[in-house]
């Protein structure tokens, strides 16, 4: 049933009752041409491009909870693509302009909400690294610009832009097509397209195994039986490192424990993201009135899903420096996911040393902002069994190579 | 002025002799003291306090406590204001000034409620499917338009003028709740000698009790209370904490705590008290008695203002001494609420008993009829009736299925709903200690596992809701704790005597069938704030939306400030009604911290504004500051940039500084640079491996300049180490990169290599430094220095003695990052003003000349000397800055293997390189690109950018340098900047603008 405000109204005289599945739950089937192992918004998003872009239809996603669970359902929505280094760019940039179109193609409305991202600078290290970062994106055709500070207050009249602060307010980068999403949405919206399309999304199904034999993919192995399939794309972040080892190779990702906090919720007050490296903490306001607060990663490594209290503790004393109001709200959620960090904060999109065992992983702290360009591009590795032209330098090799993507500025601040 | 008509003449626990006055949206109300704001409005017979945050429904007080969903206030003035504050717990104090919220204009006639109207169309998830045609209207109508209806109360706007406090605490017993289990296992812990440590969350210790009329050892409850604290007081070991809220259960039994110093009192008249103290509190045993909360019944309009809990209704009667209403009906399906009707009857109301089970209990269902209270067996309400009031409720009687009625339908008329579902056992941190929750089907609840870290439940927390129960359980659970953390006391403790109750089961009863098949449940209300139904929740599984982790985010369902206290079991057992399973198969939602909401300045403490990160500052700045610089932030130091001389623009003083610097002396505060003393045997070995160049052979005496890779290769860090003695060595590091080093030295060593014996200290504060270059430095320091010899064979370029200057003892080191001829002298910190202010003086004749960071830069920069972090960024190798001859081919060491691969190893890498603009006055912007063809517009092909770029008045013109693909190769190429309003052409040059030959330096 396509959603509309006429089909709202429609079902409205039946008391809502007559709305169907957003997706069926199938049980597994014994053979797919492809499975997705991760139901988290990039598994869906392949799926979603595979059956979309390429026809491919017989494709299982496999989640071992429940879909949109991970990071996809704890990540802080913020949307941009202010990249560095004209790979990223691109590939962010995709993702943005999918983003852009998402509602509508998906028919499901993920609510993005353009409205604006900021990037603090509070010393001349940071003065300078903004404007070599906006001009770069310019140069590559992405908007960006630079705000001073009467025009960051302009825009942001509860920001303490006071020289007498502790690390006063210099300068920002602004995104106007940055913004958020909501992310539910974005999973739902995906795999409400994909199930239509003839996907299979099967939840609580656990990959135990990866079946390979003569150095190609046979199958996996599931809490719910074994799958027989000619490809495998894995996506699943935090875990990543588990399924290359049943794989039996090594990923040289880090596992680390994420945290972000919403406030409770309070009349609109803080319209667009505001993010600082230095002062390291970002928020938004989001369209229920909570303020979304993150900041940086939990130093030590872990695959279990929270964090501890002194990384919260610096985040609220930065939140205090930037918006001195924001003291007397109060902390309603807090929580963690476990990202996946690559040695250069940029993500691996392709092939690996077993043939037809493809890995979409090390998106870390940002990769909720690439959800459909990810999709799309892996997707097209999927079916092509070469990377499409945007992931074609996100690959393994490039650390054995060298040629890396250095974007931990971009990662500064996790989001 | 109102009155508090409501209020009992005899009991509860107020002072009517400290009457209290308040103001309610502009309203004149007073309560006593003891009561809340909630307690004191209900004395004034005020129920609507609220409206909803969807449909902006009328709410009422539905609690007593925690888990209120719809008693939210705004609380405070100005600075003072607090928004969402439940009324439930809010104490008043004089002067109180509360207003309800999510209303406009006024809470009766809220405009908002339109949305009610409309709300057939409002099912769970609506904006999913709607607003998305045309495109171009979401962001500029429709999501505003949600916008604008977000949120509940109001932020502050200005800055917060309270204060708050941390303690960090150890203790061998925290026990959480002060109810009846809690104070028996506080009391029973205590006896042995253990450090034990009580919370509670309210501003006396009793829990439940304070509320009921049940008799130990045939005394009010309250007497055995009193008893107990008296007993806990005379405790040396024993510290008990009112209005402190244990929040948060993490890992290793840490448990953060919220304690609420002044919030009772007028705002601003604590004094010097924190408003708040955050305890953390790291506990070898935990005893969770955290009590249970009650849970609603589901029935068509059970949100409107007047139906509260039970047990809630008990405890305003009991507690507050007020009459919540003249005619009750009491609905439940189970025992509780008996004695609640009881006592709702013995304080003068007119009551009805509705009880979904067909079998009351005799006992008490013979001592309810006594008073005359008619008991409806075997019924469920159907609805209640009213808008901002309920005024009267439909009942009727269950059929045999229970999802139907039979006979004709009654209705009674009331001005108060008290309903009781059953009580939720609170495990919310269980939960969070990472304990599995599980359904017991006997209780109908949720109920703690096994125990994952130290701790165990005890009482209503566990399930184990009679008296005489909780009392024992927590008694053992405490002796149990104590004997863990290593405390045993013989003898056992007295059980207190308790009037026995012997319960009927409680019927796993959750929601009123509609009034007639068919019939729509969007009016049976789960989630109270919200605004969630239980046909919202059928919505989402029918959708399948069927985990209640997507119901939870489909319908918002326990998702407002109460995290569903009230509603997360009644939104499983609907899930589980509808998809036809047991409500153990549904699962539950993962608590997560905090328990209640945690103020933002609390979790800050005192880290905020001048003390947000401290200042770092040398021996030398109250010259700096008396001699008028300019300061720039260089990591937490505040390093001189510039001192301009009156009517001095930056750079009129930039280019005085840096000329001194070449002609004269120029003298530098070097002290924030930082310094790490290295010993041990294998102190060499160590430094051989941290840098690409080799360390073993740097004779004692001299120093060497390093670089540092990252295990990528790529330059990360670069100082001047000098060898002090064999084993002995002074690492110098980036001002803004000592500690990331010093933290990467000991990562090393600590985990790799630890059979290297090597030991780091940080002395960047043990010494001052200050740095003098130019011609005529020897002379001048020729003239202060005794017991050293100055001169170039003696002392030549990298290398380092000791001596006095001014009769300080220093250390003087011969680096230089400027290009003069430079003496570093490092004097104990305390002498770091006379040193600075005795070379003043003496170079005056000299025109000695302080200069500060920008001049430092762009003296380095004519020299072609790099800034780590700046002239690199994670991506740039020793040799891509032409350092290659820097990188050892002999010794392994942190990155060699990553320089060996081949894209480090590519002849077009971008390499650093200097560029000359055309124009000589144009200074290049710092962060510009270089791109291969300049196009009308982007995207165009960037090839490199600008590091650095300074204007230099030695040179007399624009300098910059550049990182630049293939640069090495390009010396003598054009190439052009595309700016956002300009372009500028610029040739490539070997990035070093001066003395080439380095005579300078090491003259
Ligand atoms: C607190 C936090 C804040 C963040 N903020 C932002 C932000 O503001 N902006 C941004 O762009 N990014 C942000 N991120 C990062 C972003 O969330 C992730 O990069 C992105 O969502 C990853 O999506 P995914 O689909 O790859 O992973 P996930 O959503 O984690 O999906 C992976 C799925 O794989 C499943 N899985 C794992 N193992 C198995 C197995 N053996 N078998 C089957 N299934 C398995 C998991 O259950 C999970 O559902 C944030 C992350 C966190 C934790």
């Amino acid at each position: 049933m396509k959603y509309s405000i006429f089909s709202l109204l429609r079902n409205a005289f039946s008391y809502h009752e007559n709305w169907p599945a957003a997706w069926r739950s199938p049980d597994p089937r014994s053979a797919y041409d492809v499975v997705i192992v991760g139901g988290g918004g990039h598994g869906l998003a392949t799926a979603y491009y595979l059956a979309r872009n390429h026809r491919i239809t017989n494709v299982a996603v496999l989640e071992k909870g429940w879909l949109g669970g991970g990071n996809t359902g704890r990540n802080t929505t913020i949307i941009r693509s202010n990249y560095l280094w004209d790979e990223s760019a691109h590939l962010y940039e995709h993702a943005l302009r999918l983003y852009e179109g998402l509602s509508r193609d998906l028919n499901y409305n993920i609510m993005l909400s353009q409205r604006g991202v900021l990037n603090l600078a509070h010393n001349l290290g940071d003065l300078r690294e903004l404007s070599r970062r906006v001009n770069a994106i310019r140069l590559n055709g992405i908007d960006s610009e630079i705000l001073n500070p009467a025009e960051i207050k302009a825009m942001v009249p509860i920001l303490n832009t006071s020289p007498s602060s502790r690390y006063p307010v210099l300068g920002a980068s602004l995104q106007r097509r940055g913004g958020t999403a909501r992310h539910d949405a974005v999973a739902w919206g995906l795999a409400r397209g994909a199930d239509a399309r003839g996907v299979d999304i099967i939840q609580n199904c656990e990959v135990t195994g990866i079946r390979h034999s003569g150095g190609a993919v046979e199958g996996v192995e599931t809490t719910r039986g074994y799958i027989r399939t000619k490809k495998v794309g894995v996506v699943v972040a935090g875990h990543a490192s588990v399924l290359a080892e049943m794989a039996g190779f090594r990923l040289p990702v880090e596992s680390h424990p994420l945290q972000a906090l919403v406030s409770e919720p309070i009349k609109p007050i803080h319209h667009c993201v505001v993010m600082s490296n230095a002062v390291h903490v970002y928020v938004s306001q989001s369209d229920k009135g909570e303020l979304v607060i993150g900041a940086g990663i939990d130093a030590y490594h872990s695959y279990a899903q929270r964090g501890s209290l002194p990384v919260i503790e610096e985040q609220m004393g930065a939140l205090i420096e930037l918006f001195p109001i924001f003291s007397r709200l109060r902390m309603l959620r807090q929580w963690g996911g476990i990202v996946d960090v690559c040695p250069d904060a940029s993500p691996i999109i392709g092939k690996t040393p077993v043939r037809n065992l493809y890995f979409n992983c090390g998106w870390g702290t940002g990769g909720f902002k690439a959800t459909p360009g990810s999709g799309w591009v892996f997707a097209h590795t999927i079916a092509h069994d070469t990377p499409h032209p945007l992931n074609a330098a996100f690959t393994l090799e490039r650390f054995t190579s060298g040629a890396l993507i250095d974007e931990h500025g971009a990662a500064a601040v996790a989001h | 002025m109102n009155e508090q008509r409501f209020r009992l003449f005899a009991g509860g626990r107020i002072d009517r002799e400290r009457a209290v006055r308040f103001d309610f949206d502009g309203e004149r109300y007073t309560g006593f003291a003891g009561d809340t704001v909630a307690s004191a409005l209900l004395a004034h017979g005020v129920h609507l306090v609220g409206r909803s945050f969807k449909y902006h429904r009328p709410r009422g007080i539905l609690s007593a406590g925690a888990e209120e969903p719809n008693a939210l206030l705004q609380v405070g003035r100005g600075a003072y204001t607090l928004p969402n504050q439940r009324a439930t717990q809010v104490e008043l104090y004089a002067g109180l000034s509360a207003t309800s919220q999510n209303r406009w204009p006024s809470l009766r006639f809220d405009a908002g409620a339109v949305s009610s109207l409309l709300s057939p169309l409002f099912p769970a998830g609506f904006y999913y499917k709607t607003f998305m045609w045309p495109p171009s209207f979401w962001l500029r109508h429709y999501e505003p338009l949600i916008r604008r209806a977000a949120g509940l109360g109001r932020s502050p706007t200005e800055p917060d003028p309270d204060r708050y406090e941390k303690m960090h605490v150890h203790c061998d017993v925290l026990v959480v709740g002060a109810g009846a289990a809690g104070l028996a296992a506080a009391l029973s812990a205590g006896r042995t000698g253990a450090r034990v440590m009580l919370a509670d969350e309210q501003s006396e210790p009793g829990g439940w009790l304070l509320g009921s009329k049940t008799a130990i050892d045939d005394a009010p409850a309250v007497e055995w209370i009193a008893s107990a604290l008296e007993d806990l007081r005379s405790m040396p070991e024993v510290r008990v904490l009112p209005r402190t809220t244990v929040t948060g259960y993490y890992d290793h039994n840490y448990l953060v705590a919220l304690e609420r110093v002044g919030d009772h009192l007028p705002p601003g008249t604590g004094g010097a008290r924190p408003r708040q103290r955050l305890w953390k509190i790291r506990a070898r045993q935990v005893v969770l008695a955290t009590g249970a909360h009650e849970r609603p019944l589901v029935f068509r309009n059970n949100d409107r203002p007047g139906i509260m809990l039970a047990g809630a209704a008990r405890q305003y009667v009991n507690r507050y001494a007020v009459r919540p209403g003249e005619s009750a009906v009491v609905v439940t399906n189970n025992d509780s609420a008996y004695p609640a009707a009881i006592d709702l009857s013995d304080c003068g109301m007119q009551v009805h008993i509705v009880d979904v089970r067909s079998r009351p209990p005799e006992a008490m269902a013979a001592a309810a009829r006594q008073r005359s209270i008619e008991i409806f067996a075997g019924h469920a309400l159907v609805a209640a009736h009213g808008h901002a009031r309920v005024r009267e409720v439909t009942l009727a009687s269950l059929d045999a299925a229970r999802t139907g009625y039979t006979g004709t339908p009654r209705r009674l008329s009331c001005d108060l709903v008290a309903m009781s579902g059953g009580l939720n056992p609170a495990v919310h941190l269980f939960s969070q200690s990472r304990g599995r929750i599980v359904y017991s089907p006997e209780r109908g609840c949720f109920v703690p596992g096994e125990s994952v870290q130290a701790e165990r439940s005890a009482g209503a927390a566990n399930g184990t809701f009679p008296l005489a129960y909780c009392l024992s359980e927590g008694r053992e659970a405490g002796k149990a704790a104590a004997a863990a953390a290593g405390f045993r006391k013989r003898g056992g403790l007295r059980s207190p005597k308790v009037e026995g109750e012997r319960e009927q089961p409680a019927e796993a009863w959750w929601i009123s069938p509609p009034s007639r098949a068919g019939a729509p449940l969007n009016k049976h209300f789960v989630d109270f704030q919200n605004d969630v139904s239980a046909a919202d929740i059928a919505l989402a599984a029918r959708e399948g939306y069927r985990s209640v982790e997507h119901v939870k985010r489909y319908t918002t369902t326990g998702m407002g400030t109460d995290q569903g206290k009230t509603s997360n079991t009644n939104a499983i057992a609907i899930i589980s009604q509808t998809l036809g399973v047991d409500p153990s198969q549904v699962g539950v939602t993962t608590f997560r911290p905090p328990y209640t909401p945690l103020t933002f300045g609390a979790l800050a403490g005192r880290d905020i504004g001048e003390l947000a990160d401290p200042v770092r500052t040398t021996p030398m700045h109250d010259w700096h500051l008396a001699h008028g610089a300019a300061f720039e932030d260089v990591g937490q130091w505040k390093r001189p940039w510039y001192y301009p001389a009156a009517g001095e623009s930056m750079q009129d003083a930039v280019d005085r500084e840096c000329l001194a610097a070449r002609n004269a002396i120029g003298i530098l505060d070097a002290t924030t640079l930082g310094k790490i003393d290295i010993q041990g045997a294998d102190a060499a070995e160590f430094l051989d491996r941290i840098y690409t160049n080799g360390f073993r052979k740097l004779a004692p005496g001299r120093c060497r300049y390093g670089l540092m890779c990252g295990e990528d290769g790529m330059v990360f860090d670069d100082g001047v180490t000098a060898r002090l003695a064999d084993r002995h060595f002074l690492m110098s590091t980036t001002t803004g990169g000592a500690a990331r080093v010093l933290a990467w030295l000991e990562e090393w060593s600590q985990t790799e290599w630890p059979e290297l014996e090597v030991y780091f200290n940080s002395v960047t504060e043990q010494y001052a430094v200050a740095s003098i270059s130019g011609p005529f430095a020897r002379a001048l320091l020729e003239e202060l220095a005794t017991g050293i010899d100055l001169g170039p064979e003696a002392l030549p370029f990298m290398s380092w003695g000791e001596g006095r200057v001014a009769g300080i003892p220093a250390r003087i080191v011969r680096v230089s990052f400027t290009g003069e001829s430079s003496f570093e002298i490092n004097v104990p910190s305390d002498y770091g003003l006379y040193l600075w202010t005795t070379l003043m003086r003496a170079g005056a004749r000299y025109g000695i000349t302080p200069f500060g960071t920008e001049a430092m830069h762009v003296l380095r920069a004519e020299k072609g000397f790099i800034i780590a972090g700046q002239d690199t960024d994670g991506t740039v190798t020793p040799d891509d800055l032409g350092l290659g001859r820097m990188v050892s081919r002999h010794k392994d060491f942190i990155g060699k293997r990553s320089l060996a691969r081949p894209d480090c190893r590519r002849a077009d890498r971008k390499q650093l390189v200097g560029l000359l603009t055309e124009d000589p006055q144009t200074v290049l912007p710092e962060g510009a690109q270089i791109v291969d063809r300049v196009l009308p517009r982007p995207p165009m092909k960037m090839i490199g950018h600008v590091t650095s770029s300074y204007f230099s008045a030695n040179l007399g013109r624009s300098i910059a340098l550049a990182l630049l693909r293939g640069g090495r190769e390009r010396h003598g190429e054009r190439v052009v900047l595309p700016l956002p309003k300009r372009r500028v052409a610029a040739t490539v040059t070997a990035p070093v603008f001066y003395d080439e030959q380095g005579e300078r330096l090491r003259a």
